[in-house]
């Protein structure tokens, strides 16, 4: 049943972000979100965003998405630049987005029905989703009736029932307790081979972002850049036991490393007056730098 | 509180679930195992979630059981009502016996009770007029008045409401007008109206629509400023062209504040109509209950009253019914009405 809804799109889904800059607010606050930001993201790849909190990621998310225009540079998909928000690129939010008026499984259809399919498709395709993210049981319920994971688990289908190229997906577990979000990690693996279309997903936590993607950008604190890349060479599809082995742990090393620095960034100007020494860093002129 | 029965219900298994002490990460199978076969136990005739992988349950919500919650509403709602229907009497009672007493001893410090009516006559007054064809023709108008006035307030309060919530430019436009019309209530526009309209109907209708329109309008705006950015955005990126986005997500986004306008519109529609129909009308309860006072028949004040009371209440009731039957979801909303 889910062959309706899983439509293999094998070159579809190329996002090509290029030199990219924003900045909100103009003259005496003005606000440098993200500079000179280039990335991109394979067909069929997933694709990890991550930095510490206020450094741009969201920012970033928005461009791809279409709600924000850059001021620099420009994002593409599939070769075509990305002037407003479309059914192509599925997004998937941190707060809860669904609409408490319609019932789940009309929250599924939501997109179907703007793009003008009749509702006995509709409301096959709608089901064959919520049976994916294993929720056909609740379709009639209310979004308020819902735990926290369950309401996520239905925006992650919402946003792939008009079959997207792109999934954008912003902190989407942020809101869960550790354990939810454990297991929501293995559905949304589940569910991205299954789809097999490519993914940016944005996250402050760095097991997470390892556990799931294939690349991890890493990015500075305000103005966000691109700080590194690193490929993750685990293996798929990925279990939950791979969290123990030493591959994994030393990703997390290195990326604890890079992370703690633009961290400490952010934060310099509330801790710099109680030293920095404490954490390996000194404050300089030019903001804060290792001391070793 | 019916939710929170249910929850009870099945509150078991989750606290087998998280007091389980294996490590976090080892757990997560197990327990997505025991979860899954006890919502299939739990849910026996609704449709089983079958995928093609195992997809793990991590959450029991609360499944309902119909007659098990409907027996503990019950057991719970009988209990509640009884106290509340024995102090709606208490209350209504003493009202009752206030007028009673004022009346029988013709009670007089300060408040004169000398002409008040007692209740008997007022009955009286009730069955001897309330069936005449001049007391229910007097309601026949002002509910249509009414319902005029209301219903062009809503046509147009609503669609301006949303439009003015939605797009900086129309409020720029609109809301000086607003703002300069809306501290004038709708009765100083008596005198107004009645020069501006042709007949004397229309200027009534025309005061009760006065009425309603700025709670209305208000409230629309208000309902469309406080809906959740996240909610449009959503619609944007499911493809959502700007008319269906006002259709099906700013429209039933704003519809709790929408139906708050309507209600107080609707109270303040009564008052305004009331007023224009003592001061310039012919016919409708406001004037009948006006010109029992100028032919001194004081029973029938009382019946105006009362009559006029019961309409308020029958048309607020009507509001908030078809409200809870357009917004069916507010009954689990977080902070519900229920
Ligand atoms: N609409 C906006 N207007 C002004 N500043 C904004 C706006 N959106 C974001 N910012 C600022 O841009 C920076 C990056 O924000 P954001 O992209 O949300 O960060 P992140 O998602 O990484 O936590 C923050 O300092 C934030 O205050
Ligand atoms: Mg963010």
């Amino acid at each position: 049943m889910t062959m309706a809804v899983a439509e293999a799109q094998t070159n579809k889904g190329f996002i090509d972000v290029r030199d990219l800059g924003v900045t909100f607010g103009a003259n005496d606050n003005k606000v440098v979100a993200v500079e000179n930001v280039s990335l991109n993201v394979q067909p069929g790849e997933f694709v990890s965003l991550i930095g510490p909190s206020g450094c741009g990621k969201s920012t970033l998310l928005s461009i791809v998405a279409g709600f924000v225009k850059p001021t620099l540079g420009e994002a593409k998909l599939d070769g075509k630049a990305i002037t407003k928000p479309g059914s192509d690129r599925g997004v998937v939010f941190q707060q809860y987005s669904l609409f408490p008026w319609l019932s789940v499984r009309k929250n599924v259809e939501f997109g179907l029905k703007m793009a003008g399919v009749d509702q006995s498709k509709r409301n096959t395709t709608a089901r064959a989703l919520l049976d994916l993210a294993g929720l056909l049981s609740f379709e009639n319920h209310y979004p308020d009736q819902l735990s926290g994971g369950m309401k996520q688990r239905i925006g992650i289908v919402r946003a792939l029932a008009t079959s997207p190229q792109v999934l954008l997906m912003d902190e989407p577990f942020g809101a869960l307790d550790t354990q939810t979000r454990v297991v929501m990690q293995e559905i949304l693996t589940n569910i991205w081979q299954q789809f097999k279309i490519s993914v940016l997903f944005i996250t402050h936590d760095i097991e997470e972002s390892i556990f799931l993607s294939d690349r991890i950008y890493v990015m500075t604190a305000r103005p966000g850049r691109i700080k590194a890349e690193i490929k993750v060479p685990l293996p798929r599809p990925r279990r939950a036991e791979m969290t123990d082995t030493p591959e994994f742990m030393n990703l997390v090393q290195e990326l604890k490393g890079l992370i703690r620095e633009e961290s400490l960034a952010a934060m310099a100007p509330e801790i710099k007056d109680r030293g920095l020494s404490g954490f390996g860093m000194k404050v300089g002129p030019k903001g804060v730098g290792e001391i070793f | 509180m019916g939710s929170m029965a249910s929850a009870k219900i099945v509150a078991l298994p989750m606290v087998d679930k998280h007091s389980d002490p294996e490590p976090a990460v080892a757990a997560v199978k197990p327990v997505a195992v025991e979860v899954s076969a006890a919502e299939t136990a739990t849910s026996a005739n609704a449709p089983i979630a079958a995928s093609e992988f195992p997809v793990p349950e991590p959450e029991v919500v609360p499944r309902v059981s119909l007659t098990q919650v409907l027996r503990n509403l019950l057991a719970k709602v009988t209990r509640d009502r009884i106290i509340t229907a024995a102090l709606a009497c208490i209350s209504i009672g003493a009202l009752f016996l206030f007028w009673y007493l004022g009346t029988k001893y013709r009670f007089e410090f300060y408040i004169r009770f000398k002409n008040v009516p007692t209740p008997y006559e007022v009955y009286q007054q009730l069955t001897q007029v309330g069936l005449s064809n001049k007391y229910l023709f007097n309601i026949a108008i002002s509910v249509r008045r009414i319902l005029m006035g209301f219903f062009i307030a809503m046509a147009i309060g609503v669609p301006l409401g949303l439009a003015i919530g939605k797009y900086q430019r129309v409020r720029d436009l609109f809301m000086p007008v607003v703002e300069v019309l809306r501290p004038i209530p709708a009765i100083a526009w008596v005198p107004m109206s009645i020069m501006l309209w042709p007949n004397n109907e229309a200027s009534i209708v025309y005061i009760t629509f006065i009425g309603a329109f700025f709670p209305i309008l208000l409230n629309t705006i208000h309902g469309v400023h406080s809906l959740d950015g996240v909610l449009i955005r959503a619609a944007r990126c499911l493809g959502a062209s700007e008319f269906r986005l006002f259709l099906n997500v700013i429209l039933p986004g704003s519809l709790p504040h929408i139906f708050t306008g309507l209600a107080v519109g609707m109270g303040v529609a009564w008052v305004s109509l009331i007023a224009a129909e003592m001061i310039s009308g012919q016919f409708g309860v406001g004037y009948f209950t006006w010109e029992a006072y100028s032919l001194v028949d004081y029973p029938a004040i009382v019946l105006g009253m009362i009559t006029i009371g019961f309409l308020g209440l029958a048309c607020s009731g009507i509001i908030r019914m078809v409200g809870s039957l357009l917004m069916p979801w507010l009954a689990f909303a977080p902070g519900g009405k229920r």
